[in-house]
């Protein structure tokens, strides 16, 4: 009890860990494109999420400067990701992901 | 200022976070996960301010929650949801995947109950007032070359999306 009472860095990174599952069975399992970007971007923010508990946990700032590449990246991933999707709808005509097999085995 | 009743709000947005991640991948309209997506980033920004990063909450509201899924809310109105909301939602490799994801989370419980004892009990204290100083003084000064790669990145990004969106160049 007295543990779940104090917050230390522990309990935000099983949270960032658990962010970061859900984010892994949405992009497994989903067949929408869009739900699929939108749980890479449950993933990064795990990530996030970690990176500023860790720069808590040492008092530096290098963890948050850190989180700040890693949303622009998100933002350059997801540009270009949803220009895929645009692209992608207008040759197939559905944003079913299982549906992109050309190169199957 | 030494802060109040961190346990009850840690659990709460805690829970908001996680109740809109699943929301998010489980809701068949796209636009009701891209809605509980903005509530767990919205959470999220809380919870990097309990952890004395305001700008990085800041940059995550604006840029994640303002700009990113507003992005995204619109290529939702772009594409048409309408016939791919009739069909199932999941793939047919979705046991495979959930065994995957299982394995994944036993690896994490391992990890961190095997390894929870590296972690200092205490955080130390960070001075607050120039979070924003701070990291601007990194990000101009020690991450210069990264700041610019990023800034390339971003530009390239930017060409890459009008090139695939566009119907004939």
């Amino acid at each position: 009890m007295e543990s779940m009472l104090h917050i230390t860095t522990l309990h935000y990174l099983v949270l960032g860990a658990a962010l970061f599952l859900l984010g892994v069975i949405g992009v497994l399992t989903r067949r929408n494109v869009v739900v699929v970007l939108m749980s890479i971007e449950l993933i990064l923010n795990a990530v996030n999420l970690n990176l500023v508990a860790f720069s808590r946990m040492w008092g530096g700032l290098h963890g948050q400067v850190f989180a700040i590449f890693v949303i622009t990246d998100a933002a350059a991933e997801a540009a270009v990701g949803l220009g895929i999707l645009i692209a992608f709808f207008r040759n197939k005509e559905t944003v079913n992901i299982d549906e992109v097999n050309l190169l199957k085995w | 200022m030494a802060p109040v009743a961190t346990p009850f709000f840690f659990y709460l947005l805690s829970g908001i976070m996680l109740i809109g991640g699943i929301l998010v991948i489980t809701r068949k309209n796209p636009v009701h996960s891209a809605l509980a997506l903005i509530v767990t980033l919205l959470a999220q920004a809380s919870i990097y301010l309990m952890l004395y990063a305001p700008f990085v909450a800041g940059v995550q509201i604006i840029l994640y929650a303002g700009g990113i899924m507003v992005l995204f809310l619109f290529v939702i109105m772009l594409v048409n949801i309408d016939r791919s909301m009739q069909e199932r939602q999941f793939n047919s490799q979705w046991v495979v995947g959930l065994v995957a994801a299982t394995a994944l989370g036993g690896l994490f419980i391992a990890v961190f109950t095997k390894g929870k004892d590296i972690f200092p009990e205490h955080a130390l204290p960070i001075v607050e007032s120039d979070n924003t100083q701070q990291i601007a003084m990194r990000l101009y000064g020690q991450y210069m070359f990264a700041f610019e790669i990023a800034s390339l990145l971003l530009l390239v990004a930017i060409i890459g999306a009008v090139v695939m969106a566009k119907k004939r160049i």
